[in-house]
């Protein structure tokens, strides 16, 4: 009897075998090496892989099913706020993550369905603008619900928020394995990166299924799909509440991960932020949203490690501070992915294949 | 089991001040290829659209299989069995013409997002069965050779071919098609002609709509004709051929004395 897994990586062609045990490993040391630059490196690893498992639930919203979630970020609010408040000193609760996560997945996903059910027969740039409202409107509530009766502590946030902790196993504290000690967010990189490999699984899954068809039929066209049967409601709100639960999810782990919430950390930019790193990468194709997310979590903040030292050496002082430059640059690349590759940066190969036969179709 | 299969009880849809159906009423039995003609703009598709649910009617109603059709939502006709084509046609562009026909099984199958996520043994073999159908029918309608090409990519008979297989994935029990035949060169025409043949012949009832005269006449058993929203003649094609009223609205009046 051979494993299942190891069944699965011998069917593969030796080409792809290879290609996935060495995207693995490099996987598997990327926190390593990170760790050599500093902790902070490997912050920054983290929340680039919180954001490609961000990027990937708003995909099944936004590249599955055709709809503009702009406000996809008021369940990662969801998410993160359910963890503070039910992992924290706010309410003296110290729940255990098994318990939070699929409680912040749940109400994340009730939120979803709230906000799907009247508003999903809107289409296109109506959609948009209710989810935009509908993201403010959470952030707004989580501002200032901390009166008459404190719930979330309002614009301070809430603090010394729990980490993940299977039993006595902490993620945020140091751990000794075989002689080599590992910080926190390394440990928190693992942890995401578990997740990270799921939440692809299961992308690849619902868009090679009966519900992912359904969804690109509607994404196609809504009418022809109606005609053929699909409850296009329905399929939609699933969507949104599958898009919604993982946000959720994401939220939790980033508030433990964070130890701290605030407000401020759920605006507009931030929806903004995830929708352009789907649409940047292609979108529906996995490994473009992956590769979406991992640019523009990423090279803003090497951005800003670099911005610094090289205007010292330039110019001498210190001209554009980094982070007007940093949304400058973000803005930049849109425009310019948006002019030349409106398909994304790695769009499916089908995509490709018809974009090909267009040109040769025009010569 | 009656020999109706579908009523229209004076259906009636206006646009504004464009009475685009008044009280039409027909009956289609079961078996048989019944034609709906009439001029540009008589209101034919109007008539589609309020069979399968994408517009309410103003006034009557459907009766479908002995039991009324609720037309409040497309998805519903489709369930009951009543599956159409469109006059400007509406395929998945990107996707394969596999996967059109796999997308029409959709609603005669049943995996739900945990059976998806988990791949159980019983979605891999509902997914294999849903794939060897789609392969069936492409092959049926005669475009099995196009299966990976994207449904854009398709010669335009062959997506009008894609679509009426689409349709049939659904297991109709009545098949509206909406002029199929438009576009279509003479060798296309008489090739469509038997696969609508043999769509009745296994036992699906067909309502058509056409403006080829030789392809409605010598393939309706009976056919009713529409002129600015009314049903002016149903009969065998043999009478309609002969009507005054429909040749009138075809041609416009016929002076008295010609
Ligand atoms: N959605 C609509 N809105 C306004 N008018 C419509 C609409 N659909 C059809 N009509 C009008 O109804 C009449 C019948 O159209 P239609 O059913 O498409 O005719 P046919 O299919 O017989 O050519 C036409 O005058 C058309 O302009
Ligand atoms: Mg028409």
């Amino acid at each position: 009897m051979r494993h299942p897994i190891l069944r699965a990586l011998l069917r593969l062609s030796r080409h792809k075998a290879l290609l996935l045990l060495g995207g693995g490993a490099i996987l598997l040391a990327l926190p390593f090496v990170a760790m050599l630059g500093g902790q902070a490196w490997v912050r920054i690893l983290d929340l680039a892989i919180l954001y490609v498992f961000l990027a990937l639930g708003l995909n099944i919203v936004v590249g599955f099913a055709g709809l503009l979630d702009l406000g996809y970020i008021a369940f990662y609010a969801v998410g993160a706020y359910t963890w503070a408040l039910l992992a924290s000193p706010h309410f003296g609760l110290h729940l255990p993550f098994w318990v939070i996560l699929p409680i912040g997945a749940l109400l994340a996903c009730l939120f979803g369905v709230l906000l799907g059910a009247p508003t999903l027969r809107l289409r296109g740039d109506y959609l948009a603008i209710v989810t935009l409202g509908f993201g403010e409107i959470i952030r707004i509530f989580l501002n200032n619900l901390n009166a008459p009766v404190n719930i979330t502590n309002g614009p301070q946030g809430i603090t010394l928020i729990d980490p993940v902790k299977f039993g006595a196993f902490s993620f945020s504290s140091r751990t000794e394995i075989f002689g080599y000690t590992l910080v926190g967010p390394q440990k928190y990189y693992f942890l995401l990166l578990a997740l990270c490999v799921l939440v692809v699984g299961i992308n690849y899954r619902l868009q090679h299924s009966r519900i992912g068809r359904a969804w690109q039929a509607i994404r196609e066209d809504e009418i022809a799909a109606k005609a053929v049967g699909i409850d296009t409601r329905n399929m939609k709100l699933l969507a949104f509440a599958m898009g919604a639960s993982f946000g959720g999810i994401a939220g939790g782990i980033y508030a433990a991960m964070q130890g701290f919430v605030s407000p401020e950390s759920f605006s507009l930019i931030e929806s903004i932020m995830v929708l352009a790193m789907v649409v940047l990468g292609g979108m529906g194709h996995i490994p473009g949203v992956i590769l979406g997310a991992v640019l523009l979590a990423v090279l803003p903040e090497a951005l800003r490690f670099a911005v610094l030292p090289v205007q010292q050496a330039l110019f001498g002082k210190v001209l554009v501070d980094p982070e007007s430059l940093r949304m400058l640059i973000f803005g930049l690349a849109l425009v310019l992915v948006m002019r030349f590759r409106p398909q994304g940066l790695w769009p499916s190969p089908e995509r490709k294949r018809e974009l090909l036969a267009g040109q040769e179709g025009r010569t | 089991m009656s020999e109706v299969l579908l009523e229209a009880r004076e259906v009636s849809k206006r646009f504004g001040g464009v009475k685009a159906l008044t009280g039409v009423s027909l009956t289609i039995r079961r078996g048989e290829i019944y034609g709906l003609i009439g001029p540009n703009g008589a209101g034919k598709t109007t008539f589609f659209n309020c069979l399968t649910g994408l517009y309410v009617p103003d006034g009557g109603g459907f009766v479908f299989d002995g039991q009324p059709l609720q037309a409040d939502a497309p998805q519903k006709a489709a369930v009951r069995g009543i599956a159409r084509t469109f006059q400007n046609i509406r395929l998945f562009p990107e996707m394969t013409a596999l996967e059109n026909v796999m997308v029409g099984r959709h609603v005669r199958t049943c995996a739900g997002v945990l059976g998806a996520m988990l791949r159980t043994r019983a979605t891999q073999l509902e997914e294999a069965r849903i794939r060897r159908r789609a392969e069936e029918l492409l092959y049926y309608v005669g475009i099995a050779d196009r299966a990976g090409d994207l449904a854009r990519n398709l010669s335009y008979g062959d997506q009008r071919r894609l679509e009426i297989a689409r349709a049939l994935a659904t297991e109709p029990r009545l098949l509206c098609l909406d002029e199929p035949a438009a576009g279509m060169n003479g060798a296309e025409t008489e090739a469509l002609k038997g696969l609508i043949d043999g769509i009745r012949q296994d036992g699906i009832t067909v309502l058509l709509i056409e403006h080829d005269m030789k392809l409605v006449m010598g393939l309706c058993d009976r056919l009713a004709v529409l002129d600015y929203g009314q049903k002016i003649c149903e009969d065998v094609p043999a009478v309609v051929q002969k009507d005054k009223r429909v040749i009138e609205a075809y041609l416009g009046e016929v002076p008295e004395d010609a």
